[in-house]
């Protein structure tokens, strides 16, 4: 157990968890999970929050399983190597307000800074504009974090409070088992669910589900985070998790290439679009929020997992502001953006600079 | 008794940027970082290393880490 304790925080380890990220991302894209959508963290909230019926856009509505093994998979290695520590109370309203407007720009760009690194790996060019708009956002957030800005300490609390996350992710897999799907229907008991659209398309719930929980397990060890990999280097120009990220578009480039997934070009791309400019703001305006609020959106979740509330805070966030996006006409469609989206990126943009100048300590 | 750098409870990379503010000014060849997740232990320990400093002590205490850095 040591040795796997250091094995995952070591260079290798984290690329071995990138490529493997890639890979199975990939491979749950042949496995029937929407185009250049192996995994999406912000898509996959947003189908989750449709499932419950948080906003009632038909197409994408679905419990993902992939989600709620991400979770349980790093609470599981996060109670193996003694590192589940109930902590939360650092500035919790401010993370849900990050979450809400971190998720209604990823659904401007249409898609996490994941899918970015997935769209690009399968061809897409219009990701580049996100990613390019992704390091921005992170550029800012790192401007912030450098003059002091801080949310402020969390506090340990009660081994059932950091368990509160966790049970809501099996409480919605309950759900899940008690009302499955039914052919032709968009419902099943409590649940809604998707006849056409990304939110139809989706691997078998058992392969969701493990990989998943291998995901979480190994994403917990190695503690990957695509947005510290961006911070990280512009900060401290330190390279150890943009080796992970890396790693996760090169192996899922190669698995894109060998399964027959690789389409080069702008147009026409599964679950995009092609305005450049709002692709590149709206994935600025997730960068800054995820940089304030200290992760990635998959991040969050491993965090959620291993006990922290204030992640957990921020992905009830992101779920919520999901809803918004859907509910407001917030969010992208393969058509372009939503009515309401270039309002919504530009208040964003202002509630994350108000977070970022006033919440600061004086650096000692 | 080396200058102790308090980062329990601080989210990333608030830890990493406390320490190497630390040991940027100069006023210490010894430092003691507290911090309360394995991850931020990670991230000192290997910031630290950046900087050319070297791990002389790590106890866990209370629920969380004190780790000791020095300059080599």
């Amino acid at each position: 157990m040591e040795g796997l304790k250091n094995l995952f925080s070591t260079r290798w380890g984290i690329i071995g968890t990138g490529a493997v990220i890639g890979v199975l991302a990939a491979l749950l894209q042949k496995m029937g999970n929407p185009g250049n959508m192996g995994v999406c963290v912000a898509c996959f909230e947003r189908d989750i929050a449709g499932a419950i019926g948080l906003h009632r856009a038909a197409v994408v509505q679905y419990v993902r399983p992939e989600i709620i093994g991400f979770v349980l998979g790093s609470l599981v290695a996060a109670y193996l190597f003694r590192e589940f520590r109930p902590r939360m109370g650092s500035a919790p309203v401010v993370r849900f307000v990050l979450g809400a407007f971190a998720m209604i720009g990823a659904l401007v760009f249409l898609g996490c800074p994941w899918r970015a690194a997935l769209r690009l790996a399968g061809g897409d060019g219009s990701a580049i504009f996100g990613i390019l708009g992704l390091i921005g956002g992170i550029w800012l957030g790192a401007l912030f974090l450098r003059g002091g800005y801080s949310l402020g300490r969390t506090q340990s609390s009660y081994t059932s409070a950091g368990w509160v996350f966790p049970l809501i992710m099996i409480g919605l897999l309950v759900l899940r088992f008690v009302f499955p799907p039914i052919e032709g229907q968009d419902k099943s008991g409590v649940l809604f669910y998707s006849l056409k659209g990304p939110g139809a398309m989706h691997a078998a719930l058992a392969v969701s589900l493990v990989v998943g929980l291998v995901v979480g397990f190994i994403a917990q060890r190695s503690r990957f985070c695509t947005m510290g990999a961006v911070r990280d280097f512009i900060l401290f120009r330190q390279t150890h998790l943009l080796s992970g990220f890396v790693a996760l578009i090169a192996a899922a480039f190669v698995t894109n290439l060998i399964v027959g997934q690789f389409h080069p070009g702008f147009a026409g791309q599964p679950v995009a679009h092609t305005m450049q400019l709002w692709n590149f703001l709206g994935m600025a305006l997730a960068g800054l929020a995820f940089a304030l609020a200290g992760g990635c959106p998959g991040r969050q979740l491993f965090l959620a997992g291993e006990g922290d509330g204030d992640a957990a805070v921020f992905v009830l966030g992101m779920i919520t502001g999901a809803a918004f996006s859907h509910n407001f006409g917030l969010a992208s469609s393969p058509a372009g953006i939503g009515p309401n989206g270039i309002p919504a990126v530009i208040i964003g943009f202002a509630v994350c600079l108000f977070i970022g100048l006033t919440m600061r300590q004086k650096v000692s | 008794m080396s200058t102790i750098v308090d980062a329990r409870g601080l989210s990333c990379p608030q830890p990493v940027i406390l320490a190497l503010n630390a040991i940027r000014t100069g006023k210490d060849s010894e430092l003691e970082v507290l911090v309360d997740t394995s991850t931020s232990r990670e991230n000192v320990s290997r910031a630290a290393m950046s900087q050319g400093w070297e791990i002389v002590s790590l106890k866990e205490e209370g629920g969380g880490f004190r780790i000791g850095i020095r300059k080599k």
